[in-house]
């Protein structure tokens, strides 16, 4: 998995929102697939333009989680969502400002979750799952 | 002579820049931009004459009524109708819904039929299914062809005597499908049915007349037709105008009222409780006119160029798939680009200051009987050019190049 401050500094080093992109889908193709059997609507985050599954993964300490979705982008979204989320308390994740990583990251204007394009629902979805942790 | 970058100068927005790029707009089906004399209107009467409408006692008043009244006739003239059979609402959604609260709830009854298409978009599907829940009618679905095209034999065997309402569009918002209202209404007249129209994109693609349709109800938006957000249409005939009950209840659309009863105004204002819309009527009355000034057929000859023009032009994308490919077809195209997400690509053709619409487009159903979850559309206005076209196609291909 990657470490946000890593993919903050890789984002810094793209001149132009192609390579961002280009970047994005990387990471979106590396992220592991979802095993079939969780692609249900049980694990299905409403709201979104593609269609996003995520599964709450909780060891008595800490969240993490898996998801997957049809769209590249969305996966590269995820991989993104991942380094800001996973493997942290629930006291943590209640603390986080995501909006803060995007800008950061240079995606703030057309992939953040504040464009309520769908991203909002994925990480409403972090911060139910670690609510009910 | 339809020339398109002098009524692109009619709309400002055009002047503007989405990441540093010229808008393309893509996505007038969904809404329209609008043009300088509408929004100059709305202006005028904020900053000059604006008052309340309907019995005020002064000049301001009364001038606002002329003018609010005058955009009834408009809208009156627009389709061919009298002026007392067009009610001002919300939107299209809400005309639908006052019809399905103020009329079908009232004279449906149990295993009576509703038919529909599998075209239609949300807001004509919705209300229906609500309505044979609470009265125990009959939802029946006219299929329609895997190329998107309206099937008179489907129509046909879909209606019988138990056939109350056809609600059908007249033009499907993810399609493009035309469908031929006329003959629809004729043969839904025949069995005893009354007739709903839901010509929210057939509005902006050909001149509307309902005394040569026939239907008993249509409907429309004003901001697809280059008028405000906020303001809808319905037409009905009179004489289901004065069957109708009211919709809402209050200021405005009373006759007499104590504090034991209250008797209710003469179709249309029966139907219009509470202030209206007044600004946006009468910016809907100016988009309207700037309409009919281009005229309707040299505006459906254009769209008609551009339609040839994307099929061609597509063609030079690889993987390049259309979804809804009737004959009949206006000026909105669903399409699927290898197996590249619509989301994905809407992404890239943001950048590139293309402005389309993904996803089920409220209309869920058609989207999934088409065998898909989620389409990206790219849909046409009286202002768009071929170079729109262009820039689309080159983004595509870019599009493509990137997954």
């Amino acid at each position: 998995m990657e470490h946000i401050e890593k993919l903050i500094e890789t984002f810094s080093l793209f001149d132009d929102w192609e390579e961002k992109y280009q970047y994005l889908i990387e990471l979106g193709e590396k992220l592991p697939p979802l095993d079939e059997k969780y692609k249900t609507d049980e694990f299905k985050v409403s709201g979104c333009q593609s269609q996003v599954w995520l599964v709450p993964i909780f060891n008595g300490e800490n969240f993490s989680f898996l998801a997957d979705s049809d769209a590249i982008m969305v996966k590269g979204i995820i991989a993104v969502l991942m380094a800001i989320y996973a493997n942290k308390s629930v006291k943590e994740i209640k603390k986080i400002e995501v909006e803060n990583f995007f800008a950061k990251l240079g995606l703030g204007e057309h992939l953040s979750p504040s464009r309520r394009n769908g991203m909002m629902s994925m990480v409403d979805k972090i911060r139910y799952y670690a609510d009910k942790a | 002579m339809y020339d398109v970058y002098k009524i692109r100068q009619d709309f400002p927005i055009f002047a503007k820049k989405i990441n540093n790029k010229p808008i393309v707009y893509l996505d007038s089906a969904a809404s329209s931009q609008k043009p300088h004399c509408v929004i100059n209107k709305i202006v005028d009467i904020y900053q000059d004459s604006y008052a309340n409408v309907h019995r005020g006692m002064y000049d301001l008043s009364e001038n606002i009524t002329y003018e609010y009244e005058n955009a009834r006739k408009i809208v009156a003239n627009f389709i061919n109708a009298n002026s007392k059979e067009i009610v001002f609402t919300r939107n299209a959604t809400e005309s639908i819904n006052l019809v399905a609260s103020s009329w079908a709830e009232h004279y449906l009854k149990q295993d009576d039929e509703i038919v529909i298409t599998q075209a239609e978009h949300h807001a004509n599907l919705v209300p229906w299914q609500i309505v044979c829940e609470k009265k125990g009618c009959k939802l029946k679905v006219v299929k329609i062809g895997d190329d998107g095209s309206y099937i008179k034999e489907e129509f046909v065997k879909t209606l019988s005597e138990k056939t109350k309402l056809v609600a059908v569009t007249a033009m499907s918002n993810v399609l493009g499908t035309i469908f031929p209202i006329k003959e629809m209404t004729d043969l839904a007249h025949k069995t005893g049915a009354k007739v709903l129209i839901d010509a929210c994109q057939f509005a902006v693609h050909e001149k509307i007349d309902v005394a040569d349709i026939k239907c008993d109800f249509l409907v429309f938006s004003g901001h697809k037709t280059y008028g405000p957000t906020g303001i809808g249409i319905l037409y009905a005939k009179t004489e289901l105008l004065q069957q109708m009950y009211p919709y809402q209840t209050g200021g405005d659309m009373v006759d007499k009222v104590t504090y034991q009863k209250t008797t209710f105004a003469e179709p249309p204002a029966r139907f219009e409780a509470g202030t209206p819309a007044i600004v946006q009527a009468i910016g809907l009355g100016e988009a309207l006119k700037y309409m009919q000034n281009l005229g309707l057929d040299s505006i459906k000859n254009h769209e008609t160029d551009l339609i040839k023009y994307m099929f061609e032009k597509t063609e030079q994308i690889k993987n390049f798939k259309h979804i809804g490919t009737s004959v009949n077809k206006g000026g909105v195209f669903s399409f699927q680009v290898g197996n590249i997400h619509p989301q994905d690509l809407a992404y890239v053709l943001n950048k590139e200051g293309i402005s389309i619409r993904i996803g089920h487009h409220c209309a869920e159903p058609l989207v999934n009987r088409m065998g898909y979850n989620s389409v990206a559309r790219a849909s046409f206005g009286l202002y768009t050019s071929k170079e729109d076209i262009d820039s689309f196609v080159t983004a595509v291909n870019k599009a493509v190049k990137f997954f």
